[in-house]
């Protein structure tokens, strides 16, 4: 038997993994880096992502690449405008502090999920790719949309990495990050910077949905598999720390797709937590490290 | 009269990205003395005390308490030898009882291993605690919760705390920081009455305290011993002089 | 034995007897309902040691419930082994995994605590459905009928019994508030809150933290997984439902509204909650919004629940 194909194809499917959680755990490093509360909703706005761009693909009339541009619009907006929401009606109130902000997004996970069960049902449901053209390899064909997702991903993370260090928001983000009272001192308003942050994160993880929906379908559970890869990839790369998220998205999304291929998805996933776990416990200085605790 | 080293350190230093904060100490505690440290802001006195308790572990030197190499010591182990220390910025239990607070500190006198049974038990506990809680002068708030306490009544739950453990070596970091006239002259017969039991360690920018306490009186300057004696002596020492007592304090 | 704190211990007294008395009184479904709430309860109150005493907020006690579970339903599926023999075995099952997981998690504090309890939860609860050949995964293991009943003391109790059950639920529970009693009530209990309240200074007290710790964290698992392996075997039902996530937010949550760090909260919050997922369950899945939104609830506006409130304001000795 021949193995190339099958590594071919188990690492273009890594990639493409690697592309969404590259987003979607960034998301989860930015927030954690700046405001240092971990958000276990982030799953969620993943989801939400995933059935904005389904409800636009069944809203808008007309080829399913206006419908994908919209969502690609309009679904992160609306997940945006949710997390802003949670966090002026929760996380401000309870003053981002680290235990209650896990327990009170748990709460929002579950309120999050039940609502999309009732109103979108326990269906997953199909969006089309906004373009098919099949690239043939000598073994298999492969979809052109997923070296789409692969390129808007880098993309993406590419122009949020240079507003990071070039936008005044950015460099305010930084700031605030690097040391909130100082920041407070020179006028920056923390509070405002909270909400910003919160809301990126959220919508970077919509981004992912939406990317990722033609591929795979949406579902009111998808969000739990992004969300645990995530913390795998936000704690191994270094909590925070967007170098080592990218770097860690690419290692963890390659080698849970190469790993999902040759064994059993339960087995890889095992593995990940186990893997986050001990990192956490044998390693917490150089990885949830600056964090104090 | 000979006398027992209780504390000895040898070349005891502590290095914080470079900067020597304490470098090379070599200091001697006898049983029983009240001993002053004193020295200008950034000398080194709250590191030197860190690295005595265990709470810094030192970056060369040795620390020996009766008659033991304690330099590798945890904590914890050390305050159970009978090296007691308080904290510079009040650190009590803020939202449970003055009696609670102290009852803790006298629970590791009695129960050594928290699973084996003590035969005295709680009223043993908590009545050695009322006892160290009415001599700093609290028996009137056992009952209070400690962070409701005035500033001075809070330093004193701290005292008390560390009374209860009834330590040989009692270390006292700045206990005096932000207490009234009154409220001092009552510490000092407190610390008094500890020294009756207890060897003292008092950490003190307050010259008139170290004056009226101090058996002997160590000065430290950045970093290092600038000067050992009795009071008297180190009043008259034109070195300290130039160093600490010449300045505004 | 002195007893510390008489009102606490009054009040706890009386509600044993309310509880005993119960049976006399309750239609034979209210009494399935008060087994269940008395068993959750016991698994709360394990939580509570951990969660409310000594203040490590777990997300992963399910792995302790579904210890005593497995522990002691593998034991009685696959090798017959008699209730009350598979029932210790349960506790010895619960005690060893969470003596080994404490030693481990309890390195880490706060947030990253939170995550790790999580993160070994889920390793466990997917471990569950990977054995699925064993463990019977989601589907799970029915016991069979031989593992209905059993003989103690030359009399033979019936597991399919509403009242026996009720009775036998009811004497672990006491059994376990009158453990917890004693240890929260005495100089451990004091040393748990101590590590709560203000862990540096513990620690400057010449106490090792990380044991007091660990001591809490096994007590938490130990009681934790008795009240799985008694729900297991009451029930005659094994399965991966109670390794899940959910189980472990369920003892949060009945700590929470009950009461963190109070005697009795676990068993106020196991009942409240209880009851009022029974009246939600004609909507389906309607009760999980009614645990998020409860969540939020507590954490933004109750945080000391119900019997906490209750001594913040009124009785101090309500611990």
């Amino acid at each position: 038997m021949n193995i190339a194909p099958y590594l071919l194809l188990a690492t273009l499917e890594g990639l493409v993994q690697a592309s969404v959680l590259m987003l979607t755990a960034l998301g989860l490093s930015l927030v954690f880096g700046v405001m240092r509360v971990v958000n276990v909703a982030h799953g969620e706005f993943f989801m939400l992502g995933a059935v904005g761009a389904w409800i636009c693909a069944t809203l808008i009339p007309g080829p399913p690449a206006v419908a994908f541009v919209a969502a690609l619009v309009l679904a992160p907006l609306f997940v945006g405008a949710i997390a802003w929401a949670a966090d002026w009606a929760i996380l401000k109130r309870i003053d981002y502090n680290p235990e209650a902000t896990i327990v009170a997004t748990i709460g929002l996970m579950y309120i999050i999920q039940q609502t999309t069960l009732w109103s979108f049902g326990p269906n997953a449901q199909a969006v089309d790719a906004p373009f098919y053209y099949t690239l043939r390899f000598p073994w298999f064909g492969y979809s052109t949309y997923k070296f789409f997702i692969i390129g808007a991903a880098v993309v993406l993370v590419g122009g949020l990495l240079y507003f990071l260090r070039h936008s005044k928001v950015g460099l305010v983000m930084r700031a605030t990050q690097f040391d909130r009272e100082t920041a407070q001192n020179f006028g920056i308003s923390v509070g405002r910077v909270y909400s910003i942050v919160f809301a990126v994160g959220a919508m970077l993880a919509a981004i992912g949905g939406v990317l990722v929906v033609p591929a795979q379908q949406a579902h009111y559970l998808m969000g739990h598999d992004p969300l645990l890869l995530s913390f795998v990839v936000v704690i191994v790369g270094g909590l925070g720390s967007i170098p080592g998220t990218i770097a860690a998205a690419i290692l963890i999304g390659m080698s849970d797709g190469l790993l999902s291929v040759f064994f059993s998805p339960t087995l890889a996933k095992i593995f990940s937590t186990l893997l986050v776990a001990l990192v956490l416990v044998f390693k917490p200085e150089g990885l949830f490290g600056k964090a104090g605790r | 009269m000979a006398e027992v080293k209780l504390l000895r350190t040898q070349g005891l230093a502590r290095h914080f990205d470079g900067i020597k904060a304490v470098d090379g100490v070599d200091f001697t505690l006898h049983q029983g003395e009240i001993r002053a440290i004193i020295g200008p802001n950034g000398a080194g006195k709250s590191t030197f005390v860190g690295l005595l308790s265990g709470r810094i572990k030192p970056s060369a030197g040795r620390v020996e308490f009766a008659g033991r190499d304690v330099t590798g010591l945890p904590a914890h182990k050390r305050v159970r030898m009978g090296l007691a220390y308080t904290f510079q910025i009040t650190n009590i239990y803020k939202e449970m009882t003055v009696l609670e607070n102290v009852a803790i500190a006298a629970q590791n006198r009695l129960r050594p291993n928290m699973l084996r049974r003590n035969p005295g038990g709680e009223a043993e506990i908590e009545r050695l605690a009322s006892e160290a809680a009415r001599s700093v002068g609290l028996g009137e708030m056992l009952g209070e919760t400690a962070g409701t306490l005035a500033y001075g009544h809070q330093r004193l739950v701290e005292v008390a705390m560390g009374l209860a453990q009834s330590p040989r070596l009692l270390i006292l970091d700045e206990p005096t920081q932000g207490l009234s006239d009154g409220e001092i002259a009552n510490f000092n017969a407190v610390v008094r009455k500890v020294s009756e039991t207890a060897t003292v360690l008092l950490i003190e920018h307050n010259m008139d305290v170290v004056m009226a306490l101090a058996d002997r009186i160590t000065v430290l300057d950045q970093g290092r011993v600038l000067a050992e004696g009795t009071p008297a002596e180190i009043t008259a020492s034109a070195a300290v002089q130039a160093a600490y007592l010449g300045e505004p304090a | 034995m002195v007893l510390h704190n008489k009102k606490l211990a009054a009040l706890c007294l009386a509600v044993l007897v309310l509880l005993f008395a119960l049976q006399f009184v309750l239609s034979s479904y209210m009494i399935l309902a008060a087994t269940r709430i008395l068993i959750l309860a016991v698994f709360a109150m394990g939580y509570n040691m951990l969660m409310g005493y000594t203040g490590l907020l777990s997300l992963g006690h399910a792995m302790f419930f579904a210890a005593g579970v497995y522990a002691s339903g593998m034991v009685t599926y696959y090798f017959g082994v008699s209730l009350p023999l598979a029932f210790l075995i349960g506790i010895l099952g619960a005690f060893a995994a969470s003596l080994i997981i404490g030693l481990l998690v309890l390195r880490t504090q706060t947030v990253s605590f939170m995550i790790v309890t999580l993160m070994f939860a889920q390793a466990a609860y997917l471990t569950t459905l990977y054995f699925s050949r064993y463990t019977g995964g989601d589907q799970g293991l029915t016991l069979p009928t031989s593992a209905r009943s059993f003989r103690l003391f030359g009399q033979i109790l019936d597991m399919t019994s509403d009242l026996t059950r009720y009775n036998i639920a009811f004497a672990v529970f006491a059994v376990t508030l009158i453990g917890l009693y004693l240890i929260t009530q005495g100089p451990i209990g004091r040393l748990f809150v101590a590590v709560r309240e203000n862990e540096d200074r513990t620690r400057m007290l010449g106490f090792d933290t990380y044991r007091i710790k660990l001591v809490a964290f096994t007590v938490s698992g130990t009681v934790s997984g008795m009240a799985g392996a008694l729900y297991g075997l009451m029930f005659g039902f094994v399965g991966s439902s109670f390794a899940a996530f959910q189980t472990s937010i369920e003892a949060l949550l009945y700590t929470l509204i009950g009461g963190p760090g109070t005697l009795l909260g676990p068993l106020l919050g196991t009942t409240v909650m209880t009851m009022l997922i029974d009246r939600l369950s004609g909507l389906t899945t309607a009760y999980l919004v009614v645990i998020g939104v409860l969540l939020i609830v507590v954490t933004l506006w109750f945080p000391a629940g119900i019997l906490g409130t209750i001594r913040n304001r009124w009785l101090p000795w309500l611990k």
